[in-house]
């Protein structure tokens, strides 16, 4: 240290210790110092593969996290003849907390083990709690997809075979053109930004396709503000450009994607629009040298692309690509039509297509590198068409997101920018083939686990989870006619579907880490009523609720038992590929989390508590054949638990003595090493592995070895679904298999469950007066807040704590509406009252606001004149989880028809200033009683680790150079 | 030595990384604790040494949004040192930092409103202010790695908008990339020479269109097959 320098800080008495960040999502790894029992700094690893170093705002305010005053300290139990939601707890021990738990659940599990739904939020342990489930037997489990972005991993998984984020990525080092879909602030937070600094220094294009131009969008090189829920459109309409102008990369789609395939082409007939196959059940293409129909997935073909064609059988077959072809040349996707329904001028939809034709075609770049294809054919370099995209909830949140996220992976196949260099890059485990060969598990006898996982890849009527009259068997009525491939569960419906009995009542609710009673359900002051519901009998018609969380959310009050988590800083925890893997697109990555902090309070983690709880109700993959406990604890289960032979949860150090990586026998000191190696493991791809995964022999066979596919074949993208077309034909009463009986349902199959994508407009605005209700309303994520988790946080709270209604200035003024004025804004559901601000940066058509800002009254640790419960809102309250009813529809859900993922921006609104005097938000509840031996919300914090060491200014100074320009 | 930053405004996304990352290392800091009143409760405040603004230019829709990191610029002819009566603001000699002394100021604001950026905060709990140090608490101590001692704001910049350096020496990256990107001080006009440089925005990237002179496809059967090879 210079010698005129005190010493500031003593290192002697600090330590660093690695984990991994968990503050949202994304999962970065950080470096924390510790100085005695306290965190000094919390810093990104600059090691680590996702964040490079760098960390957000979140990050950086782990300590505010930590120090949280919500932080639940002991298992708690509604007290005796107390109400549900008045928060009347009772401390128990965990003994008696986990002995009244085991008990009630071994007896649904040996009677009717679907009476328990356990669903988890925002969590990333989805295989632990997924494989418990299996191992309960209950259907009724699903992770927070439904609700959150299931469209993209489904758009994706059924198109291409890796998705964007977890699955995918932009290949930053190289794009010349990069364009962003929709809100994404949330996912991903550090990659995007690095990515996004980078493209700037190269001076590629960056475009931004959104109604509201905050965050990322504030340096983009082009803003496209467009009508919210009309992404497909603006997509296809791009696609219909490129194809008039012959503008799209023939040879990949030839060789890498099924356009070749030929369709039956019988309209009104069985088999209408499925592929032609042979006796060997192949499809056939049609190949143009020999003259003939051939398997149209065998080497050194020459397929048509184009082409209509008799079969022997007499069948009049076209190839898929002309019915793709032929639907988007059509004038509908013209983009003077286009126009008409995004708000996007046709200039600006033809000129970004034709941009990207030539970033893609002229400005092709080549990587010089020897690989190998799937046939064994040797190539000496990558070409690559450095075009990329990335989209998320602002794609995935309306009920047309499953064939807006598929249109725009289509854009990207035309111009053969998938997984090619400067394209979107899968992320190992990913690509898979598509569709992914796991199907949704069937109910089991009681007492036996689950043949499948609860969450499956339906591709036909077959596999479907219901019962012989075709009525819904899980609770949230996934994989029923109403939501056919909805692969990520509707968390959404389960509380509503639950009380109302429909399709049946059940005995247990596990809620992990989510916030059902505010924030992450629609229809929010309907729902905490349903939850308080009770028979005629004066029986709660959910009988019991468990939350388990780490914080006093908006939920906890509902609960009746209580079980208390750690935070992210306290506990063990892996971040796996057989989960939501943070894999970089040429690098298979894993992490792991470690105790960095005592917790000082009784609390378990949900990991420990699973495991626990799992050995003592004897599932069988928890007992040895002596019927002993096979795991003593979470650690043990971690390192020794094989999903298929030398495969486990953690992918580094395997083997006995921790030398192997991927697959290999669990080593004892797994843990160890990766505390040892900063908590994350990184296994990089050579370079001839890194692009054309779909189609590259060396990669596809070390993806087999490892575990991340079934087979080596090459995976063939779907442009055209057969899977989906079984729906339709369903829908047509031309499936030889299960239809729907219901007219409704028929409908919505034929409509929606098209081959390809076409546009239809969102659900909700479908069946509401444009004129009554004439404003899209939205939420954008701050970056500096993650959903709810850190609006309890007293350093973000100081940035954020109240979310305002953001409208467009010209249209507010037009209506008499002033800047910060209150407005009540009005749904077909409801009406809330909000604060406004006007902007420049918003469509006209759209309002918008940050999302769980609002909150209850003595949530969060929170004192009751918080401005985030007293100013702040939740949109949610006007959004209903069921659909306007149509004339003889049942109530149905307020979801994408395909996928069930929940349709939050579809809400259609109407706007008008509040009355002299009303003043405040609205609706509001009443403050949440605060909990047994809570921790006091201080009213002045000065938070430090160590004595300032100050600075002194010398009197000699202060004479000298009395100011600073004695300085100079 | 002429310490200061540079900040990058064509990059920047409003993300406020580098302001929590600021009082997350400064609470503990030379200066803290930096107190925080109703953390929990109405009007949370705070002292923070770098705040981020909002703007927008323009009318829709050829309006943008500006995201404007604020903190102290080390000016070389600092207000907010001329001003102070007790001595306590002052700016170093061997690397130009403006620090204030903890022990000799007392909390008048005269810095406060003689400084046009902002920059200086009055710390109510302890009745002394408070500003940006550029970490000197960071940036000096050799027991931190290398490439550690840097503000805490730099190095944990997710979108690389923030460089630290001397601008003194012509060869550091924070001249370099001032004079390449034409950096410019904030209000200049205000006569007290800011140290720090802010980056405006790349010229935006213009793309050509493909020109395509063949006539343009109106029906499927206006395309013919090309021999591609599975």
């Amino acid at each position: 240290m210079s010698a005129t320098l005190p010493q500031f800080e003593n290192h002697d008495q600090q330590e660093h210790k690695y984990t991994t960040c968990y503050m949202c999502a994304c999962r970065c790894g950080i470096k924390v110092t510790l100085e005695g029992e306290e965190i000094r700094f919390i810093q990104g690893n600059k090691n680590h593969p996702i964040n490079k170093g760098v960390l957000c705002a979140k990050g950086n305010a782990g300590i505010m996290k930590q120090n949280s005053p919500a932080k639940l300290t002991q298992p708690m139990m509604r007290k005796k003849g107390a109400e549900r939601g008045q928060s009347d707890f009772e401390p128990v021990s965990w003994d008696v907390a986990l002995d009244y738990l085991t008990e009630r659940l071994a007896k649904i599990r040996k009677t009717d083990p679907k009476k328990l739904a356990f669903f988890t939020g925002r969590d990333q342990m989805q295989a632990l709690t997924g494989f418990w489930a299996t191992q309960f037997g209950t259907i009724n489990w699903a992770a927070h997809g439904g609700f959150c972005s299931v469209n993209m991993a489904a758009g994706g998984l059924y198109t291409i075979g890796h998705a964007f984020w977890e699955f995918g990525d932009p290949d930053w080092e190289h794009t010349k053109y990069f364009m962003l879909w929709g809100v994404a602030e949330d996912h991903s937070s550090n990659p995007i930004k690095i990515g996004l600094e980078k493209i700037k220094r190269r001076g590629a294009k960056f475009v931004s396709i959104n109604p509201v131009r905050t965050g990322y969008q504030a340096i983009a090189d082009e803003w496209v503000p467009i009508k919210p829920g009309t992404d497909a459109m603006l997509a296809l309409s791009m696609v219909h450009v490129l194809l008039k102008n012959d503008l799209f990369d023939w040879e990949f789609i030839v060789r890498y994607t099924n356009s070749p395939y030929l369709v039956l082409n019988t309209p009104g007939e069985a088999g209408d629009g499925m592929f032609y196959r042979d006796a060997d059940d192949k499809p056939q293409a049609w190949d143009m040298e020999k003259e003939c129909f051939v398997d149209a997935n065998l080497a050194d073909t020459k397929p048509a692309l184009f082409g209509e064609y008799t079969t022997p059988e007499g069948k009049a077959v076209k190839t898929a690509f002309t019915a793709i072809a032929e639907t988007y040349l059509s004038d509908d996707y013209a983009p003077e039509n286009a126009a008409k329904i995004t708000g996007v001028d046709a200039e600006t939809i033809e000129r970004m297509a034709l941009e990207m034709a030539h970033v893609a075609f002229e400005e092709t770049i080549e990587i010089n590198c020897e690989w190998t294809d799937w046939a064994g054919r040797k190539h000496d370099k990558f070409i690559g068409r450095p075009v990329s995209m990335h989209a998320m909830r602002g794609i995935a949140a309306h009920s047309n997101g499953f064939q807006s996220c598929r249109a725009i992976h289509i854009l990207q196949v035309l111009l053969g920018s998938v997984d090619v260099p400067g394209g979107h890059l899968a992320k190992p485990p990913f690509p898979r083939h598509v569709v992914p060969p796991i199907k949704p598990a069937k109910p089991q006898a009681a007492g036996e686990p689950l043949k499948s996982p609860p969450l499956g890849f339906p591709t036909s009527p077959e596999d479907l989870v219901i019962d012989d009259d075709g009525n819904p068997l899980r609770i949230d009525k996934a994989y029923s006619w109403e939501a056919p491939i909805a692969n990520h569960g509707l968390m959404h419906m389960v509380i509503t579907n639950a009380v109302n009995g429909d399709p049946y009542p059940i005995d247990t609710l596990i809620l992990f880490m989510a916030n059902m009673s505010w924030n992450s359900t629609m229809n929010t002051s309907n729902v905490r009523d349903m939850l308080c519901a009770k028979d005629a009998n004066g029986d709660y018609k959910l009988p019991f609720l468990v939350v388990a969380d780490a914080f006093h959310s908006e939920m906890t009050a509902f609960a009746d038992l209580v079980l208390p988590d750690t935070t992210y800083l306290e506990r063990y925890d892996t971040i796996s590929i057989l989960d939501r893997p943070i894999s970089e697109p040429h690098a298979v990555c894993d992490a792991i989390r470690a105790p960095i902090v005592d917790t000082g309070r009784d609390v378990r983690s949900w990991q420990e508590v699973l495991v626990d709880l799992a050995t003592r109700l004897d599932f069988p993959a928890f007992k040895n054949e002596d019927g002993s406990a096979k795991y003593k604890d979470y650690k043990d289960f971690i390192i020794n638990y094989e999903k298929a032979p030398g495969m486990g949860f953690l992918a580094g150090w395997r083997g006995k003595d921790g030398d192997k990586s991927l697959r290999g026998e669990p080593n004892p000191k797994q843990w160890e090493a990766y505390v040892e190696n900063e908590c994350f493991f990184e296994y990089h791809l050579p370079p001839e592995h890194r692009y054309y995964r779909f189609a590259n022999k060396g990669y596809l066979e070390f993806a087999k070895e490892a575990g991340f596919i079934g087979k080596d074949d090459p995976i063939v993208m779907e442009l055209y679904s057969e899977s989906l077309q079984k729906f339709r034909l369903a829908g047509q009463g031309l499936y030889d298999g299960p239809q729907p009986s219901n007219e409704f349902d028929k409908q919505r199959l034929r409509e929606y469950f098209t081959p390809f994508p076409e546009y239809y407009k969102p659900l909700e605005q479908e069946q509401t007066s444009s004129e009554e209700y004439p404003f899209f309303a939205i939420t954008q994520r701050p970056m500096m807040m993650y959903h709810s988790w850190d609006s309890q946080n007293a350093w973000l709270r100081q940035i954020l704590a109240q979310n305002f209604m953001y409208m467009n200035r010209a249209k507010a003024e037009s209506m008499g509406i002033a800047d910060m004025s209150w407005i009540w804004l009005e749904s077909k559901t409801g009406k809330i009252r909000v604060q406004v601000k006007l902007m420049e940066g918003v469509e006209e058509n759209t309002l918008w606001t940050w999302n769980a800002i609002g909150k209850q009254k003595g949530a969060w640790g929170l004192k009751t004149d918080a401005n985030e419960a007293n100013d702040g809102f939740l949109l949610n309250h006007l959004i209903n989880e069921h659909l306007p009813e149509k004339d003889g529809s049942r109530p149905i859900t307020n979801s994408d028809p395909v996928t069930g993922q929940a349709a939050w921006y579809d809400l259609q609104v109407k706007v008008y200033p509040a009355q002299e005097g009303e003043v405040g938000t609205w609706p509001t509840f009443d403050a949440i009683k605060s909990l047994p031996n809570a921790k006091q919300s201080v009213d002045k914090l000065q938070y430090h680790t160590h004595e300032p060491v100050g600075l002194h200014r010398s009197l000699k100074d202060i004479i000298m150079r009395g100011d600073t320009k004695g300085s100079k | 030595m002429k310490l200061g930053l540079v900040i990058d405004l064509d990059t920047c996304v409003g993300c406020n990384a580098c302001a929590v990352a600021c009082k997350q290392w400064n609470t503990s800091g030379t200066t803290g604790p930096l107190s925080d009143l109703e953390p929990y409760g109405k009007d949370p405040t705070g002292v923070w040494f770098n705040r981020i603004r909002n703007y927008e230019v323009g009318e829709y829709p050829d309006n943008k949004t500006v995201h404007f990191p604020m903190s102290c610029m080390h000016c070389e002819d600092a207000a907010c040192v001329t001003v102070c009566p007790t001595g306590a603001s002052y700016k170093r000699e061997e690397d130009g930092i403006v620090l204030v002394d903890q022990d000799k100021c007392m909390g008048c604001n005269y810095c406060a409103w003689a400084c046009p950026y902002g920059a200086r905060e009055l710390d109510r709990e302890q009745g002394v202010m408070k500003k940006c140090t550029l970490c000197v608490d960071r940036i000096y101590d050799e027991n931190l790695p290398e490439d550690e001692r840097q503000p805490a704001c730099v190095l944990t910049c997710p979108s690389h908008a923030r460089y630290f350096g001397d601008f003194d020496d012509p060869n550091s990256e924070v001249s370099v990339i001032s004079r390449e990107r034409n950096g410019e001080s904030l209000m200049p006009e205000m006569g007290y020479q800011p140290v720090n440089k802010y980056l405006p925005p790349r010229a935006k990237t213009k793309v050509q269109t493909y020109v395509n002179d063949t006539n343009p496809i109106s029906k499927v059967k206006d395309w013919v097959n090309r021999l591609v090879t599975r």
